[in-house]
């Protein structure tokens, strides 16, 4: 029983930070329909400005909470700029373009991040620690750390926030319709291009805070660790039923819980036969009988609340 | 204009064979053999071609069926079983795998569209390789991780492809060899490629891509003429598999990765999704285009900067990053597009949609 | 758009213009041989920062060569190093390795996995060059049959044997978990790792697995916590290494941890914050402390190339001394000539007394376990290979 609980901890952690990711590609798959491929390695640049950051504001001397926090914003200051950037070069001029166009583009953008990252960082992998002791908590038997009740509390935090932003502020009025019908929303005086560069901004911010907790927890930072991460969080998007902002954050909790009882459970379930290392192939799954019964996720609708 | 357009046919055919030679004698036998790998690039490319060039299926996990090709080839052609079937049952019997497991893959997802059937060919390509990694336990069938060596060189009768021989004072070299095995191969590719498109299979598809609902309505059965892309596209992976394990010696699951789905996708989408002679294109850009980063990126910044400023390997995948990039923006609809789509996509430059449900309008 | 077009045409034409160059002939100039020596491993990617380790081992022992001013069949050598990016990726290896060929090398070094140095292995054979791994473990990469193929590091078998004696019988814990990552190195070695602690009398309580790509293992770690196990033995690669041993300690289990070589790095303990104290590592050979040539290699190391040693590259060192001596021996640097002269070298080499048996394997294989105590790797014990290792 100790062991179950603490195997959901373990996917609710997980969970929470692909949910975190899993909102950027939904925000802009609202809103573009298309699937931004870079957004994991935005993830990745986030965690390495964020290590960056705090590391000279460590070495000037500030104090531990503040380094923390301001290199979050420098973090998440660029990744907003970078995200606004990507944008108008990759996916504007290609608006009207055959759809996976764009696709390429995001690719390219992909390719061209890693390896800038690796110029820049070099190809060893960074430890990133944080200025303060992550101690470790016994409840009820299972043990989490202080990080990772952040994680979870951060996560809640910002859907419940971005959920206020796009149900009851004027620039969530805006997203949403753009969202449902752009020309509409144009004759009714919407600046779509204003509407999309802030959905992409706004991801890009989710995207250096997912890349600050996730190094946060693991220790370690490196130019590589977009790509899976960016994957997990699309399959999780995907799951939820991708454009949907509540389909995004169920997927994000219902991967990481079918990893980590996947991973725990498997080899029991199938008496030795399949182990852990069927982790994923349980987890793919689970989503293609999903997507069979519900092909629109398990959230997605016809007429999709969309974001 | 007949005899033109042969004798145009005819210099082309000398200049392919010719290639090999050529290549060899102006940069040397390594780039033959990236020519021969472009070949193969080029089979699976026309063969993703079918499922998302004409019937518009967003596939990403097509190097499944290029693995299950080169696996059924390692499994029966190699010390592994103490297997060495000959090559003209063992290619066939691959594609014909491969082929089933097309289906396999296009019955239960005919009902998704677009992205969701995106991350479900994902999922299954990732699920083909988890299950090629693991399956050395408990019954040690693929030797997981360490993949199978020793495979059975391309051969038939006596004669094999795998090794030199001189002809008329002529060295014949192995990647030469493999080069003329490939382009038969892919050449038979492009034929069953054009019959198709021009065929009633191949309008059904257009007409899938164009309009799935009106195309029903039209009475195509869109089940099986979907099921048919899958199967089509899924064989042609399954021969180019096959002869990538033969021409290797070596495989191993690592060979099959995400990463190698998406680079055949690009091929497609870059050269000019729905034309065949787009595609080819695309799939020999993207094979050779790092490889002249590769000696290009040092050389070039000696001749700018007098040194070498950034570390070669990392300036080349950032250069073939870019490449795409600017590709892409240069020509939207790839760099041959077929005429069709040539003429839909000039229809709407840059004018914005009333019908459009998104920006991006997912019919496109 | 127009500037698209530009910019595009000046990539192709500079990546035209750079193709046409990377072809010289191996001619001698001024009456100096010229020696060109291939070194092949994943210089992008993932694993980039070990092979960029390999490859500066591979460029200390050339120019310490040149520097020296090695004789081969009475005239003055000069080498060249010709590094090729392999990407981890099997099929670019055969072609990088066709490059090599084509590049006319004496003799490579490489590759660094045993996924790209197998498929590489049948072009150099076929072409007579020959090949010295330096980190290759899988057992069949000089299990082919190919006189070309040789490592100066132990196989998965050498090693795992020595891990699983030194965990039953030195360290004598008795109930041990099992986890690798999955590729040919981690599943290779941890396959030998049972089949030895097994031998030795302890019992394999689980057998976990996981990805060399992840980063989260609590999910297995968690499973194995009912099974209570002394030892767990992780087969992969240390950035697997450290969130799984920092993430086993965070759930409390108090099990101890060992890797093989993919373990016994610097790197382990500057990201491990702590965790990693008391980890156990292998590595082949005897500490470089003890070979009268290895002491001063890791400060003339740094010095070089401002960065501590990551893993194999005094094995790259190694190995490019291996085949100047076979050169020396045969009095030629034409790669049939001094081809047989490799079995026949016993060198010290900085990481153990080197030398092959017939297979190409390297005799006695002796490994060295190391263990993090108070930050710092120490060496507990030198498993094995007596013969060869003599400090």
């Amino acid at each position: 029983m100790d062991i179950l609980f603490q195997q959901i901890i373990n996917g609710l952690v997980q969970g929470s930070v692909y949910a975190l990711v899993a909102l950027g590609y939904t925000m802009v798959y609202g809103i573009l329909g298309l699937i931004n491929f870079a957004h994991g390695e935005v993830v990745m640049i986030g965690a390495m400005i964020a290590l960056t950051a705090l590391q000279a504001l460590l070495a000037a001397a500030f104090a531990p909470v503040l380094a923390v926090l301001l290199s979050l914003m420098i973090a998440m200051a660029v990744c907003m700029a970078l995200g606004y950037s990507i944008e108008r070069i990759a996916y504007r001029p290609l608006r009207n373009a055959p759809r996976l166009a764009p696709l390429i583009t995001a690719i390219g953008v992909s390719i061209v991040l890693q390896n800038l990252a690796m110029m820049i960082w070099g190809r060893e992998y960074h430890s990133f620690t944080l200025p303060f002791s992550n101690a470790s908590h016994q409840i009820g038997g299972a043990m989490v750390n202080d990080v990772q009740i952040v994680i979870v509390i951060v996560a809640l935090f910002i859907m419940a926030g971005l959920m206020w932003l796009v149900h009851h502020t004027r620039t969530g009025r805006t997203m949403r319709a753009v969202a449902e019908n752009p020309a509409a929303a144009t004759l009714m005086g919407v600046d779509i291009n204003r509407v999309i560069s802030v959905t992409f901004m706004l991801g890009s911010a989710l995207a250096a805070i997912a890349g600050f907790m996730v190094s946060a927890n693991y220790g370690i930072v490196h130019y590589y660790m977009g790509f899976m991460l960016g994957l997990k969080a699309f399959t999780a998007a995907v799951l939820g039923g991708i454009g949907n902002l509540r389909g995004a954050m169920l997927g994000g909790v219902l991967l990481g819980l079918i990893e980590s009882l996947g991973a725990g459970y498997i080899g029991d379930l199938t008496g030795g036969f399949l182990g852990s290392h069927y982790q994923d192939v349980f987890a793919f799954f689970v989503l293609i009988a999903v997507l069979i019964f519900r092909p629109s996720g398990l959230l997605g609708e016809k007429l999709a609340e969309r974001a | 204009m007949k005899l033109h357009r042969s004798s145009g046919h005819l210099t082309l055919a000398i200049a392919l064979l010719a290639l090999p030679f050529i290549i060899d004698a102006l940069f040397g036998h390594g780039w033959v053999r990236i020519a021969d790998f472009a070949l193969l690039y080029i089979m699976l490319a026309l063969g993703l071609n079918i499922v998302v060039g004409y019937a518009g299926l967003l596939d990403l996990g097509y190097i499944a069926f290029f693995s299950v090709g080169a696996y059924t080839y390692a499994l029966l052609g190699s010390p592994q079983f103490g297997l060495h079937w000959p090559m003209y049952v063992v290619l066939p019997l691959g594609a014909l795998i491969a082929c089933g497991f097309g289906v396999l893959l296009g019955a239960p997802t005919l009902k998704l569209r677009g992205d969701y059937l995106a991350i479900v060919t994902l999922g299954f390509g990732e699920i083909i390789r988890i299950f090629l990694n693991n399956l050395n336990a408990p019954v040690n069938i693929t030797n997981g991780p360490q993949g199978i060596s020793a495979i059975d060189p391309l051969q038939v009768g006596g004669f094999s492809f795998g090794s030199s021989f001189e002809w008329m004072g002529l060295r014949v070299d192995d990647v030469h060899l493999h080069y003329y095995l490939f382009l038969g191969f892919t050449l038979l590719v492009i034929f069953v490629s054009r019959r198709l498109e021009d065929s009633r299979i191949g309008r059904a598809w257009v007409a899938i891509r164009e309009d799935e609902v009106a195309a029903s309505a039209m009475g195509i059965n869109t089940r099986n003429i979907k099921l048919l892309a899958f199967a089509m596209g899924a064989t042609f992976g399954g021969i180019s598999g096959g002869l990538f394990a033969g021409f290797q010696g070596f495989v191993s699951p690592e060979s099959f990765s995400l990463m190698e789905s998406i680079m055949v996708l690009c091929m497609v989408v870059l050269g000019g999704m729905g034309n065949i002679g787009g595609v080819v294109l695309g799939g020999v850009l993207l094979v050779a285009l790092p490889e002249l980063f590769r000696n290009a990126a040092g050389p070039v910044q000696q001749a700018l900067f007098g040194k070498v400023v950034v570390d070669p390997e990392s300036l080349r995948m950032l250069m073939f990053g870019l490449a795409l990039i600017l590709v892409m923006l240069w020509r939207p609809a790839g760099l041959w597009p077929s005429t069709q789509r040539r003429r839909e996509f000039d229809a709407d430059d840059g004018v914005l949609h009333q019908e459009q449900e998104t920006v991006y309008d997912a019919s496109k | 758009m127009f500037n698209h077009k530009i910019a595009f045409l000046v990539v192709l034409g500079m990546a035209l213009a750079g193709c046409g160059k990377s072809e010289t002939a191996a001619v001698s100039n001024s009456g100096e041989l010229v020696i060109r020596i291939g070194a092949a491993a994943p210089l992008t990617g993932p694993q980039a920062h070990i092979g960029k380790d390999n490859e500066y081992g591979t460029r200390m022992a050339i120019d310490d060569a040149n520097a020296k001013g090695v004789m081969i069949g009475g005239k003055k050598a000069h080498f060249e190093l010709l590094s090729e990016d392999d990407q981890t990726d099997p099929k670019t290896a055969t072609i990088v390795a066709q490059k090599l060929v084509d590049a006319k090398v004496n003799g490579v070094i490489g590759h660094l996995n045993s996924g790209t140095s197998i498929p590489a292995s049948s072009i150099y054979f076929k072409n007579g060059i020959p090949q010295i791994s330096p980190s290759a473990t899988a057992v069949k990469f000089t299990a082919q049959g190919y006189n070309t193929a040789f490592r100066v590091m132990t196989n998965d078998a050498q090693q795992g044997k020595a891990l699983g004696e030194f965990a039953v019988k030195v360290l004598g814990l008795k109930n041990i978990a099992v986890i690798d990552d999955r590729t040919a190195y981690g599943q290779g070695l941890a396959d030998e790792f049972v089949k030895s602690a097994e031998a030795n009398g302890a019992r394999i309580v689980a057998r976990e697995y996981t990805t060399d790509k992840s980063v989260d293992f609590t999910a297995v770690l968690t499973s194995l916590k009912g099974k209570q196990p002394e030892l767990l033995f992780f087969g992969g690669m240390d950035p697997q290494g450290v969130p799984m041993v920092k993430q086993l300690r965070s759930l409390g289990m108090k099990t101890q941890f060992m890797m093989g070589d993919g373990g016994y790095t610097p790197k382990l303990i500057e990201l491990g914050g702590g965790a990693e104290e008391g980890t156990y590592a292998s590595l082949p050979g005897v500490p470089l402390d003890k070979m009268p040539n290895g002491r001063d290699f890791a400060k003339r190391y740094e010095a070089q190339f401002h960065q501590p040693i990551q893993l194999y590259a005094p094995y790259c060192y190694d190995a490019v001394n291996v085949m100047i001596a076979a050169m020396q021996k045969a009095g030629s640097a034409e790669p049939a000539k001094y081809l047989p002269e490799i079995g026949k070298v016993e060198l010290d080499g900085v990481t153990a007394r080197i030398a092959f048996d017939e297979k190409g394997d390297i005799r006695g294989g002796a490994v060295t376990v190391y263990q993090v105590r108070q930050g710092q790797w120490h060496a507990v014990q030198t498993m094995g290979g007596a013969a060869a290792a003599k400090p």
